[in-house]
């Protein structure tokens, strides 16, 4: 998982700053991302490159590990040993992604314990997804298809990006992420295919699921400013529709193939090969993002309870003169 | 019971208790890593659970997901070292630290078991258990020589979970069969060299053993009496398995 465009773009109001770059420095970092080349921790790069890459990785680590926490909880439910230790692995797989992009970031400037506090603090975002609930099993297998689904989209784009630690980061979870694609088909797969209560447990999950998977990818393009420069500078690599379109293309017949329905009756793709579909809720997407969805408010207090319970052996283990500077990517 | 039928299932309970346990620090840990490291663990001992239900079940038991997801408490053969809840991370790495010291040690002594199949599984299972001890032992270092506060938080823990941890050397009838017929070194001969072993460990850290011998061990979990805290989780583990019990999962 997890990595979502969603929150990433700069907000409407922000200044660039770029006219406090300087020129020179400016042109040569934008030639050679033109060429191609990856930025590396120590190179020179513009403040607002810095500031939205920190702001994405961050962004995707708090993802990794509250997007742990809906699908942790069915860790002890697991039906059978083959799911039990199946679902722990892949959950552990997302902590360790959590770990390597707290790294990335870190190259940045910022420590990993600033960022853990501003995520409990509701000052950093994650991706929206994870403030729904999953009450049953199934949810859990169509997070772990659906959404890992869509974060490959994502992160195989942006693993083409332009700052090194990250795209490093995104290689190596990209190739973790596509065991979770293969292990959450073939758990809906199986649900899907299986008794009655189990196909009916797996087609309410969708149901409950399809509108928050339709956001995934954040607004469309055409209510999302201020992308160009990010575009320029590889920090974002495709705009949120045509992630969204790419998902729709490789998913949908999947899911129809095996017998499920889409709560969409809109669905459909149109002649020029275009998928067409109702129009999400933004309204209540910005309103959930903005943290009043149903599990918000739980996500961070779980989160903050681990970060409170475990500050005696952080200060026990700290040592100030050893700040942690390499990445593990 | 039947001693090797006796013998495993006490080995197998304890290691799927408390690999459950261990799996519930998802996302709790005071650092990633650590949510890491009990996961791995949590995985192995579930591993080690299954490979121990299936040699049960070549003795004729019923399959490991039955074994595992639809007995109740009574019926489970765990010491209650390995149920409570997981509490705070000095609960749970003390914990940690004074089941797996026992159990490396324990399935050092099965690689040599008069009943093969046991001894097989043994000599692969003490490999990975190599790897707890280390994890244990490097952190119970650590924090037991770090600030005064992790020193008294590790030590109001080991002298907590202290009785428990001698709970996993309680015997069962079949006892002394298990020894003459060559199964199993016995409890009395594991619980000693365990002593050895983690005192070595806890003489290099601020922390003091206690007198094992003024410890009242809490006993019980061998013959199905369980604190309460046993039958939720297994009610919980076995939430999704019984909404169809017709069904394949």
């Amino acid at each position: 998982m997890y990595g979502s465009a969603s929150t990433h773009d700069i907000p409407a109001k922000a200044t660039t700053g770029l006219e406090n770059e300087d020129p020179i420095l400016l042109a040569e970092f934008e030639a050679r991302i033109a060429r191609g080349e990856k930025i590396e921790p120590t190179d020179w790069m513009p403040q607002l490159y810095r500031k939205q890459l920190t702001r994405m990785i961050e962004q995707h680590a708090h993802s990794e590990i509250i997007g742990s926490l809906p699908e942790g909880t069915w860790i002890t439910r697991a039906p059978g040993f083959r799911r039990k230790m199946a679902q722990m692995a892949k959950v552990q797989d997302e902590v360790g992604h959590a770990q390597l992009l707290y790294s990335a970031a870190e190259t940045l400037g910022k420590t990993r314990e600033q960022m853990l506090s501003d995520l409990v603090n509701g000052k950093s975002k994650y991706s929206n997804v994870f403030n729904y609930p999953t009450p049953t099993w199934a949810d859990s297998n169509v997070i772990s298809w659906l959404i890992d689904a869509g974060a490959i989209v994502n992160q195989m784009a942006n693993a083409k990006g332009s700052y090194g630690p990250y795209c490093r980061a995104l290689d190596r979870i990209c190739a973790e992420e596509a065991f979770h694609l293969k292990y959450g088909h073939d758990a809906v797969v199986h649900m899907a295919t299986g008794t009655p209560i189990q196909r009916k447990m797996m087609q309410e999950a969708l149901n409950r699921w399809w509108p928050a998977i339709m956001t995934f990818f954040g607004p469309s393009d055409k209510m999302s400013t201020h992308t160009e420069i990010l575009m320029r500078w590889k920090v974002k690599m495709a705009t949120n529709d045509a992630c969204r379109q790419q998902f729709l293309d490789m998913y949908v017949p999947k899911i129809w193939e095996i017998g499920l329905t889409l709560p969409d009756a809109n669905l459909r793709k149109n002649e020029e090969g275009v998928w067409e579909f109702s129009e999400p809720d933004w309204e209540d997407f910005k309103r959930v993002i903005n943290g009043d969805g149903p599990c918000n408010a739980e996500r961070i207090a779980v989160r903050r309870a681990a970060e409170e319970n475990g500050a005696w052996v952080r200060r026990a283990m700290q040592q100030p003169k050893a700040q942690y500077v390499r990445p593990l990517a | 019971m039947n001693p090797t039928l006796d013998l495993l299932y006490r080995l197998a309970d304890d290691q799927l208790i408390l690999g459950h346990r261990n799996s519930e620090w998802n996302g709790l840990g005071p650092i990633l890593e650590e949510d890491i490291a009990f996961s791995s663990m949590a995985q192995d001992k579930l591993g080690h659970s299954l490979q121990l239900y299936g040699l049960l079940h070549e003795l004729g038991e019923a399959e490991p997901d039955t074994v595992a997801f639809t007995r109740n408490a009574p019926q489970f053969h765990c010491c209650q070292l390995t149920e409570l809840p997981i509490g705070e991370y000095d609960f749970s790495l003390i914990r940690h630290f004074l089941f797996d010291h026992a159990e490396l040690l324990r399935f050092e002594a099965l690689a040599d078991s008069s009943y093969e199949p046991l001894a097989l599984v043994a000599r692969k299972v003490k490999g990975e258990l190599k790897y707890h001890v280390l994890h244990a032992n490097t952190w119970v270092k650590r924090l037991g020589t770090a600030t005064e506060e992790a020193i008294e938080r590790m030590q109001a823990a080991l002298e907590f979970t202290l009785p428990y941890a001698l709970s996993i050397f309680e015997t069962t009838e079949a006892e002394p069969e298990i020894i003459s017929s060559g199964l199993f070194i016995g409890e009395a001969e594991l619980q000693a060299r365990w002593e050895a072993s983690i005192s070595k460990v806890l003489a290099q850290t601020a922390l003091t053993l206690p007198d094992l011998r003024t410890l009242t061990p809490v006993a019980g979990g061998r013959q199905g009496q369980h604190t309460e805290h046993l039958q939720p989780l297994l009610d919980e583990m076995a939430e999704v398995f019984r909404l169809d019990p017709t069904a394949d999962w």
